[in-house]
């Protein structure tokens, strides 16, 4: 007979950089390596319309998939309007824009 | 020079004359601990403990609980503290690492706030008449086995170590949150070193696994675990130990708090029976111990006698290991030869797993 426990095992939110597989974000770094310059800074979420608006959060996403988080990130990136505000206010200069296409394009299967 | 945060965290514990105050979840899970307490340190060691019935609980998990007030908990422990006065001991020993916390959290509260002690005087002098000194010494019962650790490996009769290969066993030591985590002053070697279950181990034949989730809570936290729907936060901390500690392959747990014990226990075959996985070899899970029962078993005492049956997690393989001789029919006998009941199999204990850990390079 299945015990009936009334809870279930919670699962830790810390992101398991051992247990990920990484093998897309690598794909996505050989071919954007400036992305490796990033410094989490938060500039282009600060400055991005899609997030004034709704929930969007590109750094959040985008450093998630630096981690090997992949899930949810290409519907996230479908919130992005393109309108490249984040790519001028960008300190170290990273094409975001082309980094959203780009996250797109390599999670579109996933 | 070098400083040493080791050296920092040393205590004085004192050698005989122990007020002994009990644990009240304690009696309940490994009821046969507390008793190796006193034979080990009467019987074998000589000294002068008492076992007074007139003590209660010390109302910490109420007070964790939110239940009961801060006021009412610093009354209760003053009659503690009577008790001892009132029986002429001077050296207060507790069983419970919940009760420890206590004790020191409002001995420290008395020190730092004076007029907090002399209010609780007056309460309890109102409710019981009574009155009481400050303990001259205060150690856990830990505290108290570490502190005689070397008497007792030289009466030792199984060492800690496999007899058929001669490897000292591998034991992972849990050190309860509120033992020094509230403060690392009260604890030998604080909360980063914590030594005195590693001590025990050393001085016994066995070897210390130092593993990446040591200092981990084992998720007991009381509120995590007395509301029901908050459990899978509780088995979720046990559960990130288990997987850290597995691939070092431990022969054995050990554990100086009561809960540690029940829950690193328990929430093995919680987990073996919701997700089918086991953290030991060959399937089963690690056998968890008390100090209490490392002591006996060191100094020759039936496992049964120690109440090694209330574990969830089978024992057999580390008293195999250890050579110990035991009785499996007499397992589930009570000391009158009655079956005091006997579980029914679990997947923790019953090798249906092959789950191999390998240590990370």
């Amino acid at each position: 007979m299945a015990i009936n426990w009334g809870f279930n095992i919670a699962r830790p939110r810390a992101v398991d950089m051992d247990a990920n597989d990484l093998s897309i974000t690598r794909r996505i770094m050989a071919q954007m390596p400036e992305f490796q310059a990033c410094i989490a800074c938060g500039s282009c979420t600060a400055t991005c319309t899609a997030g004034n608006l709704t929930s969007f959060n590109f750094r959040r996403v985008h450093t998630l998939v630096r981690r090997g988080e992949y899930e949810g990130a290409y519907e996230e990136m479908g919130k992005c309007m393109l309108c490249g505000k984040c790519r001028l206010s960008c300190p170290r200069g990273i094409n975001t824009r082309g980094l959203v296409m780009l996250i797109k394009r390599e999670l579109e299967d996933k | 020079m070098k400083r040493s945060s080791w050296k920092e965290y040393q205590k004085e514990i004192a050698d005989d004359r122990y007020y002994y105050a009990r644990s009240c979840i304690r009696q309940n899970f490994f009821p046969g601990s507390e008793a190796a307490f006193l034979d080990i340190m009467r019987n074998d060691l000589g000294k002068d403990v008492l076992d007074d019935p007139l003590h209660t609980s010390c109302t910490g998990i109420g007070y964790h609980s939110d239940i009961v007030p801060l006021e009412t908990i610093m009354t209760v422990v003053a009659r503690q503290f009577a008790l001892m006065t009132a029986a002429g001991y001077e050296n207060f020993t507790s069983s419970c690492i919940t009760s420890f916390g206590i004790y020191t959290e409002i001995l420290e509260t008395w020190h730092e706030f004076p007029e907090t002690e002399a209010r609780t005087r007056e309460n309890l002098f109102k409710a019981t008449g009574r009155e009481f000194r400050i303990p001259r010494n205060i150690a856990h019962t830990s505290d108290v086995i570490f502190h005689n650790r070397e008497q007792i490996a030289a009466r030792m009769v199984h060492p800690l170590m496999n007899v058929e290969t001669g490897a000292p066993l591998k034991g992972v030591e849990h050190i309860g949150c509120h033992y020094a985590k509230i403060f690392p002053k009260s604890g030998i070697g604080g909360s980063e070193f914590p030594y005195v279950l590693a001590g025990m181990i050393e001085a016994w034949g066995g070897e210390v696994v130092d593993y990446p989730e040591r200092r981990h809570c084992c998720g007991f936290g009381f509120r995590n675990y007395l509301v029901q729907a908050n459990r899978g936060y509780s088995v979720a901390n046990s559960q990130k130990k288990f997987a850290s500690m597995a691939p070092y392959r431990p022969d054995f747990i050990v554990c100086n708090c009561p809960g540690c014990a029940m829950f690193l226990d328990k929430w093995q075959y919680t987990i073996a029976e919701m997700e089918g996985v086991t953290y030991g070899p060959n399937g089963r899970g690690i056998p968890v111990i008390t100090y209490e029962e490392m002591a006996g078993l060191v100094l020759g005492y039936d496992p049964w006698q120690l109440g090694m049956q209330m574990h969830q997690v089978d024992v057999e393989p580390l008293l195999d290991k250890m050579g110990v001789k035991y009785d499996p029919d007499a397992k589930y006998l009570g000391n009158n030869g009655k079956l005091i009941g006997k579980p029914e199999q679990a997947v923790v204990n019953c090798c249906s797993q092959e789950r191999t850990y390998e240590v990370r390079q």
